[in-house]
């Protein structure tokens, strides 16, 4: 038994080479990125774009919404304001 | 008595001194978002990414203005339920509303970013889970204010003091947990080339949330005048 040891050893070391190739070897269909044709690389611009039009247009809806809710405001006060006038006026 | 009424002469006055600055900056601002392209333009690539590194110019920033939306939201929520002073709900009513927008600008820049950059649009690491999180806290903040109905702005406050104690999380996850995200490094070690442009985008983000800050604290102050002149002409 204490004999057959090292023999198992051997043998297991045996049985892992293919496995060892395998994984030495690039696997198939493999391209370095630089080496990639260009019609496969993502274009960056329309990204870049699209970030940065994003960015001004949800700003600008945005304060056109404070201006829009703003002026709402106001117009109730005026009429409001109006109407409490009258109400005084009348009395 | 006229302790008070001393103290509502100041804040008239302030009040008058912001709306005439206001004006003058939000040209500034307007023209440094506008010019800011240029500058972005000018500024050096980094190496690895290339031009879609650009992006960060806008990215970075917009989470800058989220923080201290965040921040400033949580800690006037805070004031709120400690000392239950309308102001500080109204202040931070409109730095949540920010918090949001800003949160919006860096988690749609950030993917657009990342499918160059990474090859995808999303990853569910710890960063971008958080910063999510971090978001939907403050979304379900303005629907609670909104749909809530009476005594949803005490809940969210509290909504608003969890999600500033989430910021410092968010900060460091890319530390404590490492992924594709970078660290924070990344500013403090930006190069002459980068560094100028980068601090010239933040001042413009940083100026804009004030102005868009201040006028969303008076649309609420409007607000409350005329729920005041309501009550009045009721009685």
């Amino acid at each position: 038994m204490r004999r057959s040891r090292p023999l198992m050893s051997i043998w297991s070391m045996f049985l892992a080479v293919p496995a060892v190739l395998q994984a030495l070897q690039p696997p198939s269909g493999f391209v370095p990125v630089d080496q990639l044709p260009q019609t496969e690389s993502l274009p960056a611009a329309p990204l870049i774009i699209a970030a940065y039009a994003f960015v001004w247009v949800a700003l600008i809806l945005y304060l056109l919404s404070i201006w829009r809710r703003l002026g709402r405001v106001e117009s109730d006060m005026e009429a409001l304001e109006r109407r409490l006038g009258e109400r005084t006026g009348s009395r | 008595m006229a302790a008070g009424s001393m103290r509502t002469g100041a804040a008239v006055r302030r009040a008058g001194g912001l709306r005439r600055a206001f004006v003058p900056l939000a040209i500034v601002s307007g023209a440094m978002l506008a010019y800011s392209p240029i500058v972005v333009a000018h500024a050096a690539y980094e190496p690895t990414m290339g031009l879609v590194s650009k992006i960060f110019y806008y990215h970075v920033p917009s989470w800058f203005a989220m923080f201290t939306a965040v921040f400033t939201c949580g800690i006037a929520s805070a004031l709120y339920l400690i000392r239950g002073t309308p102001r500080a709900d109204r202040v931070a009513v409109s730095a949540g509303e920010l918090a949001a927008l800003f949160g919006l600008l860096g988690l749609v820049t950030g993917p657009l970013w990342a499918r160059k950059a990474w090859g995808v649009w999303w990853q569910w690491d710890a960063r971008l889970t958080m910063a999510f999180l971090l978001e939907l806290i403050f979304l379900a903040y303005l629907l609670v204010r909104r749909y809530g109905g009476p005594g949803s702005d005490k809940l969210a406050a509290a909504m608003a003091v969890f999600g500033m104690a989430n910021v410092p999380f968010v900060y460091v996850s890319v530390n404590i947990w490492r992924t594709i995200h970078p660290t924070t490094q990344v500013v403090p070690t930006l190069g002459p080339g980068m560094r100028g442009a980068f601090w010239y985008c933040v001042a413009a983000f940083m100026l804009l949330y004030s102005l868009l800050f201040a006028a969303r604290v008076r649309l609420e102050e409007e607000r409350a005048r005329l729920d005041a002149l309501h009550l009045a002409g009721q009685d």
